[in-house]
């Protein structure tokens, strides 16, 4: 019998596409998630819309506050650590979360280095603006990809540049003749030998999900739509005037991504979404989607 | 010419790709279902050979399968005598009674075709979920089984064969099931490159399909 092996961290992975991973602070919360039909979620103390308006250091939640959300729900439960701080994932997975988010939206430990995390029985997701950026998450262990998009704004424009950017270079290396091929490992900063495997596989060997600014359910499809295997909403649900509709029309489009006719019965009569934030308003040494190397 | 098995696989959530590529690489035809396709007082699944529910969240699902109002239907196939086929989520789906990991029961929707009593997260949570090789009788031997926050059965009627069993926290439990042409295991067999059991499954669904299939 073999634990902790990289089969079992990307099944997890895939077991959660074609659903919505919610962020939430408490158990209450949680329990309002998982009857909406979220696949998992992320616990945190702030969300990003709140940890951005904090500003300071944002470090990894009281064990206490993950723990009471482990306790209300059987889904998934998510949390996130500082980039490269392999203390704080140790005591993630000694808590006993089911996956760890390395996260941009938190205040970097390291400036060099992300976390060895094929060192980990527990599966990690990090987040990817770039095919690059993605592999060599990879190649340190990851086994699900995320987009970063700019997290706490409500503003989907990011996240979108995001998935366009890696599904466009998938593409160009699917095309490119085998002797192309290092040379644009080397332009990407990308490891040759998942260049390969990627090439092999006709795309990414983990399951890529949206995040960083979804806030509606045509977000959620929109993302979908441009090739995302699922969905986080971050701040988008429990910054919204009716968190519990909104969470149920988020998981309904993401099922339904390509069915309009669903898309526009449940984005009928929402209520309010979250407040937005433009992206040319936040100044770029606070935008979060510059961390991670 | 004789025309390919068309299986019908639940895509409201989790890893339905994964089986639709198994069965579509044993020569089967695949199309997801999200919603009814319509059209009969069957909904529309009449159309299909069999049905297979795949692993994910299966409240997720559970909640999906209410609001498109695809329970009933689903399971009016299955007492009809379609094949289905769940695994992990779908074998959840399939009880007819559902436990939490502290073994208190819980209410959640499902198909309830096998008389069978299923604890969620029975290993316990990831850094519990693991990899093995097992024998399923009548199916495969030294298959590679891959258990990922799986639930186990924990007690079953009469009519409920047992096909494999693994030792878990609560003894040795099954882990592959068969209550007439219903069939369940705890692991994922689409997660491996052993098609083996999708194979078997497809005999199933051409046995019926050739004894008549749907009763029309």
């Amino acid at each position: 019998m073999e634990k902790g092996t990289i089969r079992l961290k990307t099944g997890l992975a895939e077991m959660l596409k074609g659903g919505v991973i919610m962020d939430v602070t408490t158990p209450e919360q949680a329990v309002i998630a998982e009857r909406a039909g979220a696949c998992a979620v992320m616990a945190l103390e702030r969300v990003p819309a709140d940890i951005r308006r904090a500003g300071g250091v944002a470090r990894m939640a009281d064990p206490a506050v993950i723990k009471s959300i482990m306790k209300a729900v059987s889904i998934p439960v998510m949390a996130k650590v500082r980039i490269g701080h392999m203390a704080e994932a140790r005591i993630l997975e000694a808590v006993g979360v089911d996956y760890i988010d390395e996260s941009e939206v938190l205040t970097p430990a390291d400036d060099r280095n992300h976390l060895n995390k094929h060192d980990f029985t527990i599966p990690f997701v990090c987040g990817a603006r770039n095919l690059g950026e993605a592999l060599r998450r990879i190649a340190e262990g990851a086994a699900m990809i995320r987009t970063k998009g700019e997290p706490g704004t409500g503003n989907v424009i990011e996240a979108v540049r995001h998935i366009r950017v890696v599904m466009g270079e998938l593409r160009h290396l699917l095309s490119l003749p085998e002797e192309e091929v290092p040379g644009y490992a080397k332009e990407l900063g990308a490891p040759l030998e998942l260049m390969r495997v990627v090439r092999e596989k006709g795309g990414l060997p983990v399951v890529n999900f949206a995040a960083g600014g979804i806030s509606t359910p045509a977000d959620a499809a929109l993302m979908m739509q441009l090739g995302c295997d699922g969905i986080f909403v971050g701040s988008g649900i429990f910054k919204s005037s009716d968190p519990e509709r909104f969470a149920r029309a988020i998981v309904k489009a993401t099922t339904n991504y390509n069915d309009a006719a669903v898309l526009a019965e449940v984005s009928e009569g929402l209520g309010e979404a979250m407040p937005g934030l433009e992206i040319s308003a936040i100044a770029p040494e606070q935008r979060m989607q510059e961390r991670g190397w | 010419m004789v025309e390919p098995l068309h299986i019908g696989v639940l895509a409201l959530q989790g890893a339905f790709r994964e089986h639709r590529i198994m069965l579509e690489k044993c020569g089967a035809k695949v199309t997801e279902i999200r919603r009814l396709p319509g059209g009969s007082p069957w909904g529309g699944l009449e159309m299909f050979d069999g049905i297979v529910l795949p692993g994910g969240e299966s409240t997720t699902m559970g909640r999906l399968l209410v609001d498109e109002g695809l329970l009933e239907p689903l399971r009016t196939c299955g007492q009809a005598g379609m094949p289905v086929y769940g695994s992990c989520a779908g074998l959840i789906l399939l009880c007819r009674e559902v436990e939490g990991p502290d073994g208190a029961l819980i209410e959640q929707p499902r198909l309830g075709l096998l008389d069978a009593r299923v604890r969620r997260n029975a290993f316990g949570r990831q850094a519990d979920s693991f990899e093995t090789r097992l024998d399923v009788k009548g199916v495969a031997c030294d298959m590679e089984a891959v258990f990922i926050r799986a639930p186990v059965i924990v007690s079953c009627g009469p009519s409920v064969e047992v096909l494999c069993r693994v030792e878990g926290p609560l003894g040795p439990s099954p882990v592959a099931v068969r209550q007439g042409r219903v069939f369940a295991t705890s692991f994922h067999p689409e997660l491996t490159a052993d098609s083996r059991f999708h194979a078997w499954f497809l005999n199933i669904c051409l046995a019926w399909r050739s004894a008549g299939g749907f009763p029309s």
